[in-house]
C-alpha cells in the first residue's frame, strides 16, 4: 500500500513541475528466476531511496526505469540496448553479475554514458578495461574476499577448502582470497552458474569433509546461499569444518534461514563494507524506513542500490539537470560527495571506492530476528589490487 | 585412491540418479506412449515442491506434507492431460513443443505469484536431518539415506507395474500399437490420463524430495528437464527399465565427474589447467555420453519393440 502511495506522490511530483528537465536513470537487475529475490530488494532500496528525495534531485525530477537482465548475460545486454536506445535513459546503474555487467559495459560506454555499477566489481573492469565515464556503488570483487583472507591470518586458520560458483566474480573472490590467505588451498571446486546453476553439492561437500582443511569458504550469493547452507548443515559439517562465507549470508537469506531454524549459523563471521548497524545519520534513516516498509533487514545489496541513487541525485544537482555535461557529471561522482549509508569514501584512479571493510557477526537482535552488526574493522581505506593496472590517473 | 571417498560419492551419485529417474519415467512413458513431448513435466516437478513446501508450514510436518501433497499433483497432472495435452495429441510434435512450453510460462509466472520469487526452504524434522554412520568413516545425511531408498522402491515399483500387472500390460500395448489397442475395445482416453497422472506424481515426488535439500524455488523444473530428456534419450523412448538405468548411469557420472575430474586431469596437465577445465568438462559430460551411446545405439540402451 505504502509503495502505491509513494508512486501516486512520485506521480504528482512529474505532473506538477514541467519546467526543469527530467532526468530518467535505467536500472538493471534481475527481476525472475530464482535470483529475483535480489532485484526485489534492490527495486525496494530504489524506490526508497527515490521517496526520501521526494522524488526530485535538486529542482529537478529523477524517474528509474528498470530493466531485468533474467541471470544472463546476453539478456543483460539486450535491456541495456534497449534501455538507452528505445527509453533514451540519461545515466545507466544496477548490475548484480559480474559477467552481466561485463556483457554490458560497451553498449553504455561506446553511447557517451555514464555507468555506474550497484554491486558487480569484476577484476576486468577494475584494470585494462577500466573507463572515466564507470564508477563502482559498492566494491571490487577482490577486495571483500581478500578481509576474509586477513582474518583468516589473524585466527589461525592454516588449510582452507574453497567452494564458488563458475563464473566472473566466482574467479575474482578465488583470486581475492589467494591474494591475503597465507595458508595452504588444499582443494578447491569451480561450480556451475547461471539460470540453470548446480545447487545440490553432496559430491564437493563430501570431497571438503575429507580434505582435513581447518576451514571451508565460500561464495554462493542469492538464491544458492539457502541451499549451501542448509546442505552444509544436513552433511554435519559444522564441528568438523567451520563455515566462513562472503556475500552469502546476508539480509535476503538470513531471514529464510531463520524460518527453517538453522541455528548453527548464528555467531558465523562474515566480511562487507557496509552493515545495519553502522551507526550514521545516513545508514539509521535507510534502516529503519526499510524496516518498517517491508518488514525485514535491507541487504548489502539494497544498500548499495541506495547509495546509488543517492550519488546520481549529487551529480545531477552538481550539474544542475545539464546530463550533457558529462564532464561535470564525472568530477561530481569522483568527488563521492553524498551521504552514503557506509560512511565517508573516497574513489580511486580507477573510480572504485577506497574504503573500509569490516568484519560482521550474525547475531539475534532484540525483536528476536537474525541480523549481522560489526565486531571489527579488518581494513581501513582499503583500495584494490587493480588499480595501478588502470591507465586513468 | 580413497576408496570410503569413492564410496559416499557413489551413493551421492545414485541418490542424484533416482531423483532423475523418478521426473525421467513419467516423461518417458508420456513420450514413448502418448506420443507427447511434453516440455512441462519440469514445471509439475516444481509445483510438487512449493506445494509439499506450503504444506509442511500449514501442517508443521514434512511427512504430512509429502502424503497430502502426492494426489494433489497427481490431480494437477490428470487436469494438465485433460484441458491442455489432450487437445494437442493429434498435432505434431512442434506444436507440443509450443503448448507446453506455454504452459511453463504459465505456471512459473503463477507460482511466482502466489509464492512470491525467493522460494522456500522446507525444514525438516530433527531424525531426517542428521547424519547416519554407515561404517566406520562413513557418515552420510539421512534425508540423502532416505532420498535412495525412497526412489529405489519407486522405481521398482514402477517397473513392476509396467511388467506384471494388467495396466502395465495395457500401457506397453499402448506403446507398442496404440490404434490396435483401442480397436480391442480399451479406453484409451482413460489409460492415457492414468499414464498422464502416475508420471505427474512421480515428477511431483521427485520435486518434494529434493526441495529439503535444494529449497522449492522458481525454473527448478527447467534445469531438471533437459538432463531428463538427456535420460530418456540415453535409455530409449518409452522404456521405463532403460529411463532406470539411463538414469542411475547419468547420475553417477555427473557426480563422480564433479568429484575426481580435476584430480584426474591434473595426471596430465598442470593444476592450474586442470582447475580450470575439470568444471567445463564435468558440466558437459553428460552429453558427451549421450553421443556416444547414441552413436553405437541410435534408439537408445533398451527401445521398447514394434514401435
Amino acid at each position: 500500500m505504502k509503495k502505491v502511495l509513494a508512486a501516486i506522490i512520485f506521480c504528482n511530483f512529474m505532473v506538477s513541475s514541467a519546467v526543469s528537465a527530467e532526468i530518467k536513470i535505467g536500472f538493471v537487475t534481475t527481476l525472475t528466476t530464482p535470483a529475483a529475490v535480489i532485484g526485489e530488494d534492490m527495486t525496494n532500496a530504489v524506490n526508497l531511496a527515490l521517496e526520501h528525495l521526494n522524488g526530485k534531485a535538486g529542482s529537478h525530477k529523477i524517474e528509474v526505469v528498470f530493466g531485468d537482465d533474467g541471470f544472463a548475460p546476453d539478456t543483460g545486454k539486450q535491456v541495456t540496448d534497449r534501455l538507452l536506445k528505445q527509453d533514451k535513459v540519461d545515466i545507466m546503474a544496477g548490475y548484480i553479475w559480474s559477467h552481466v555487467l561485463l556483457a554490458s559495459r560497451k553498449s553504455v560506454l561506446d553511447a557517451g554514458k555514464i555507468l555506474i555499477s550497484s554491486n558487480a566489481g569484476p577484476s576486468q573492469m577494475a584494470s585494462k578495461l577500466c573507463h572515466e565515464n564507470f564508477f563502482s556503488a559498492s566494491w571490487q570483487n577482490d577486495q571483500t574476499p581478500m578481509a576474509m583472507g586477513e582474518v583468516f591470518n589473524k585466527v589461525g586458520i592454516k588449510s582452507l577448502y574453497i567452494m564458488a560458483p563458475n563464473y566472473a566474480a566466482g574467479k575474482d573472490m578465488v583470486a581475492g582470497i589467494e591474494r591475503t590467505f597465507k595458508g595452504q588451498v588444499v582443494g578447491k571446486d569451480l561450480t556451475k552458474w547461471g539460470a540453470d546453476a548446480q545447487l545440490d553439492f553432496s559430491a564437493e561437500l563430501a570431497k571438503a569433509k575429507v580434505s582435513g582443511a581447518d576451514g571451508l569458504f565460500v561464495f554462493y550469493p542469492g538464491a544458492a546461499s539457502g541451499a549451501f547452507t542448509k546442505q552444509y548443515h544436513q552433511a554435519g559439517l559444522k564441528d568438523l569444518l567451520p563455515l566462513y562465507s562472503v556475500f552469502t549470508i546476508d539480509g535476503i537469506s538470513l531471514p529464510k534461514l531463520q524460518a527453517a531454524n538453522f541455528s548453527g549459523i548464528v555467531g558465523s563471521k562474515v566480511t562487507q563494507q557496509w552493515d545495519p548497524s553502522l551507526d550514521n545519520q545516513a545508514n539509521k534513516k535507510f534502516v529503519n524506513d526499510f524496516k518498517k516498509q517491508f518488514g525485514k533487514y535491507p541487504s548489502f545489496y539494497a544498500a548499495q542500490s541506495y547509495d546509488t541513487i543517492n550519488m546520481i541525485a549529487s551529480a545531477v544537482t552538481a550539474v544542475d539537470g545539464d546530463m550533457s555535461d558529462v564532464a561535470g557529471l564525472r568530477s561530481a561522482l569522483k568527488s563521492a560527495n553524498y551521504n552514503s549509508v557506509r560512511g565517508k569514501y573516497s574513489y580511486g584512479n580507477n573510480n572504485f571506492p577506497i574504503q573500509n571493510f569490516y568484519l560482521r557477526e550474525v547475531v539475534e537482535d532484540s525483536d528476536g530476528n537474525w541480523t549481522t552488526e560489526v565486531v571489527d574493522t579488518v581494513f581501513k581505506n582499503h583500495q584494490d589490487p587493480f588499480a595501478a593496472d588502470c591507465k586513468l590517473k | 585412491m580413497d576408496y570410503t571417498l569413492l564410496l559416499i560419492q557413489v551413493l551421492n551419485g545414485l541418490q542424484l540418479g533416482v531423483l532423475l529417474f523418478l521426473v525421467a519415467s513419467g516423461l518417458t512413458l508420456v513420450f514413448g506412449i502418448l506420443d507427447f513431448v511434453n516440455l512441462a513435466h519440469g514445471s509439475i516437478y516444481m509445483l510438487g515442491a512449493f506445494v509439499c513446501a506450503s504444506l509442511t508450514y500449514a501442517l508443521d510436518s514434512y511427512l504430512l506434507a509429502v502424503i497430502l501433497a502426492l494426489p494433489i499433483i497427481g490431480i494437477i497432472g490428470y487436469l494438465f492431460e485433460v484441458f491442455l495435452a489432450r487437445p494437442l495429441y493429434s498435432r505434431d510434435h512442434l506444436d507440443h513443443v509450443l503448448g507446453t512450453f506455454g504452459a511453463i510460462l504459465v505456471i512459473d509466472t503463477i507460482a511466482h505469484l502466489i509464492w512470491g520469487p525467493a522460494g522456500i526452504a522446507i525444514p525438516l524434522p530433527n531424525y531426517l536431518d542428521g547424519q547416519i554412520k554407515i561404517s566406520e568413516n562413513i557418515e552420510l545425511p539421512t534425508f540423502r539415506v532416505l532420498i535412495i531408498i525412497v526412489g529405489l522402491l519407486a522405481a521398482f515399483g514402477l517397473l513392476w507395474l509396467v511388467n506384471f500387472t494388467r495396466l502395465g500390460m495395457l500401457i506397453r500395448a499402448g506403446a507398442s500399437n496404440r490404434t490396435m489397442v483401442s480397436a480391442l475395445g480399451i479406453d484409451i482416453r482413460t489409460l492415457f490420463a492414468i499414464v498422464f497422472a502416475i508420471g505427474a506424481t512421480l515428477a511431483g515426488m521427485a520435486g518434494m524430495l529434493i526441495a529439503p535439500i535444494t529449497e522449492a524455488s522458481l525454473g527448478m523444473g527447467n534445469n531438471v528437464i533437459i538432463t531428463a530428456f538427456v535420460v530418456i534419450i540415453v535409455g530409449g523412448i518409452g522404456s521405463v527399465k532403460g529411463a532406470l538405468v539411463a538414469a542411475l548411469l547419468i547420475g553417477l557420472i555427473d557426480t563422480l565427474g564433479r568429484a575426481f575430474l580435476d584430480d584426474f586431469f591434473k595426471i596430465f596437465m598442470s593444476a592450474a589447467a586442470a582447475e580450470n577445465s575439470a568444471p567445463a568438462i564435468s558440466s558437459m559430460s553428460i552429453y558427451l555420453i549421450m553421443a556416444l551411446i547414441l552413436s553405437f545405439k541410435p534408439n537408445g540402451l533398451f527401445p521398447p519393440k514394434l514401435r
